[in-house]
This record gives structure tokens, C-alpha cells and sequence, in this order.
């Protein structure tokens, strides 16, 4: 499975992200540059943390307009795996993949902390590796991270299980509790935590890897429906 | 001939949405004795200027500007004053 990253003037997780599916799960993977616009050849593109383009304005309104994110938009449309974290959720609320949006956390506190999440739905792509219900713990850092919807939104969001993952205790006002999301179709996933921070035991937890090694599976499944 | 037009933009969040700044400020200003104030919103002034055929084409250009980039719709609302510049002789 080959992965992309992107990288926008300002990221800071990318190559976090990249040394997960390259070095942890030997994929291959490149860092795509924020004004390339061919990704053609991959499986499955991150949009990584960070502070793309300063945060200008709102988090992640000028990437939405980068030329890569065009791409983007066009490999989620065809079905591929586009993965946004932190930063990236915000982009991909931005750019409409993903309903929404994030904004100042409650507490105007910037929160760096690990916290505990509840996977909520295991029949997604990215979560097939956890047990339903399972709590894990993944580090979170992020100013504005408070998911907001409007309510037929957000009942859509629940009636469909597109809420993959959701904070046990109330850490930034978010919706519902909400920490992370995917499309209707399962293959676009936003989250505010940070899996990659969690996937090296060197690091003292893995409990993130497991998000990625699902994907795989996922892929896998998927080439052998195809053929 | 196009002219020149001075805009003052807007951007508030919207009355659904939680604005945790404004209510800090708020809690600042009844700190300081000011029991008369009932609430706070914080948003964004955008100035710019831009040419434009007539008042009703900046006014157009400037919708689609907020509507794409300044302002987010799912969480903000926008308005916009506007005012030609003299032009320069």
C-alpha cells in the first residue's frame, strides 16, 4: 500500500506520519509538496498536524485552496483513503470532505495532553483493528479542536456511525464528545488526536498503530475483492 | 473603467456556535464593575480594496470571497460596508 503525505509550509507532523508507514509498517511512502498535484500513484494520503500556511485567518482556510488539496479531494472522490489529523481534520472540514468544523477549544486553554478515547464504530476501514467500545489513549494537542455541527448534521453523523472515536471525559467542548469522524463512505477519516504520536513502543504507547495496521488490512481486502 | 472601492468586512460567529473569548471578555468587563454588559461576541474586521466595474460587481466579488475563503459559512456569518475611493489624479 503506498502512502503520501503532504507537506504544506507549516506542518509539523509529517514526518511523524511518514516514519509510521514507512519506517513502523515498511510501506512505501513520499512526502508530497504542498503545490504538487500528481498523487495518481498512492493508496492512501495523510494530511498531516501542524500549522499549515500560519493558520492565517482560520485553521486550515488557505490550505483548502493549495493546489495538492484539489488532488486530494479527487482521490477521496475515487474511493481512496485520505487520513487528516489534527491540522488535517480541520483542512478537510475546510474543504468540504468532511462535514463541520473546529474551532477555539471551550477553555481557550491549547490543550497538550494524552487523553482517553472510545473507538465507537469497528466497521470502518480504520478502526477494524480495535474491539468495539475499546478505550485507548492517544496524545492530543491542539488550540482549536472543539468539534461543532449543526444538529441534523451531527444526528446524521450518528445515525450513519461515522463517529469513529470520542473523547471519555470533555476536553474541549466538542459536539457530542466527538474526536474524530469519517465520510459517508468510510474512506476519509479527521481526527484531532494524534495515532502517529502513539506508534512506536519506544515512544510508551502503540495504542495509535493499530488504526494504521487496519488500513492495511482494509487494503488488502479490498485488492482481493477487485481481482 | 474600473474603479477602486475601500471594503470593511465583517466576520462573527454564528449565534449557534460557542464563542469562549467573548465570554472571557465578558467575565473581564463585569470584574471591572461593568454589571451592565450581557454579552460578548467576538469576530474578525477585514479591511480591503479592490477595483471593480461598479459598486454592485465589488459587492458580487466580495460575496464570493467571503462565501469561499474569509468567511467558514458552517460556523460564521459576514458583512461587508463599502465605499469608492477618489480616484487619484
Amino acid at each position: 500500500m503506498k502512502f503520501g503525505v503532504v507537506v504544506f509550509p507549516g506542518s509539523n507532523c509529517d514526518r511523524d506520519a511518514a516514519y509510521v508507514t514507512r519506517d513502523l509498517l515498511n510501506q512505501p511512502t513520499r512526502l508530497v509538496w504542498h503545490q504538487d498535484t500528481d498523487i495518481a500513484d498512492l493508496d492512501a494520503i495523510v494530511v498531516p498536524g501542524g500549522f499549515s500556511y500560519g493558520d492565517y485567518l482560520r485553521c486550515g482556510a488557505i490550505a483548502q485552496f493549495s493546489p495538492i488539496m484539489q488532488a486530494v479531494v479527487q482521490h477521496a472522490q475515487q474511493g481512496k483513503f485520505v487520513l487528516g489529523i489534527c491540522n488535517g481534520f480541520q483542512i478537510l472540514t475546510e474543504v468540504g470532505l468532511l462535514p463541520g468544523a473546529l474551532v477555539r477549544n471551550r477553555d481557550l486553554h491549547f490543550i497538550c495532553d494524552r487523553v482517553p478515547l472510545k473507538v465507537e464504530n469497528t466497521q470502518s476501514p480504520w478502526t477494524q483493528a480495535y474491539t468495539p467500545g475499546e478505550i485507548i489513549t492517544l496524545p492530543v494537542a491542539h488550540g482549536e479542536g472543539c468539534y461543532h455541527a449543526d444538529a441534523e448534521t451531527l444526528a446524521d453523523l450518528e445515525d450513519n456511525g461515522q463517529v469513529l472515536f470520542r473523547y471519555e471525559t470533555p476536553i474541549n467542548g466538542s459536539l457530542n464528545n466527538i474526536a474524530g469522524i469519517c465520510n459517508k463512505q468510510g474512506n476519509v477519516l479527521g481526527m484531532m488526536p494524534h495515532p502517529e504520536r502513539a506508534a512506536d513502543p519506544l515512544l510508551g504507547s502503540t495504542d495509535g498503530i493499530g488504526l494504521f495496521r487496519g488500513l492495511l488490512a482494509a487494503a488488502e481486502t479490498r485488492l482481493f475483492t477487485t481481482v | 473603467m474600473s474603479r477602486k472601492y475601500q471594503a470593511q468586512i465583517y466576520v462573527t460567529l454564528r449565534p449557534s456556535v460557542l464563542d469562549p473569548a467573548g465570554v472571557a471578555v465578558a467575565s473581564g468587563l463585569k470584574q471591572l464593575g461593568y454589571e451592565s454588559v450581557e454579552g460578548v461576541r467576538i469576530g474578525k474586521y477585514i479591511e480591503l480594496s479592490l477595483s471593480a466595474e461598479s459598486e454592485a460587481d465589488a459587492k458580487t466579488q466580495l460575496d464570493r470571497m467571503c462565501d469561499q475563503l474569509l468567511a467558514n459559512p458552517v460556523i460564521e456569518n459576514y458583512r461587508f460596508e463599502i465605499a469608492e475611493l477618489a480616484a487619484s489624479v
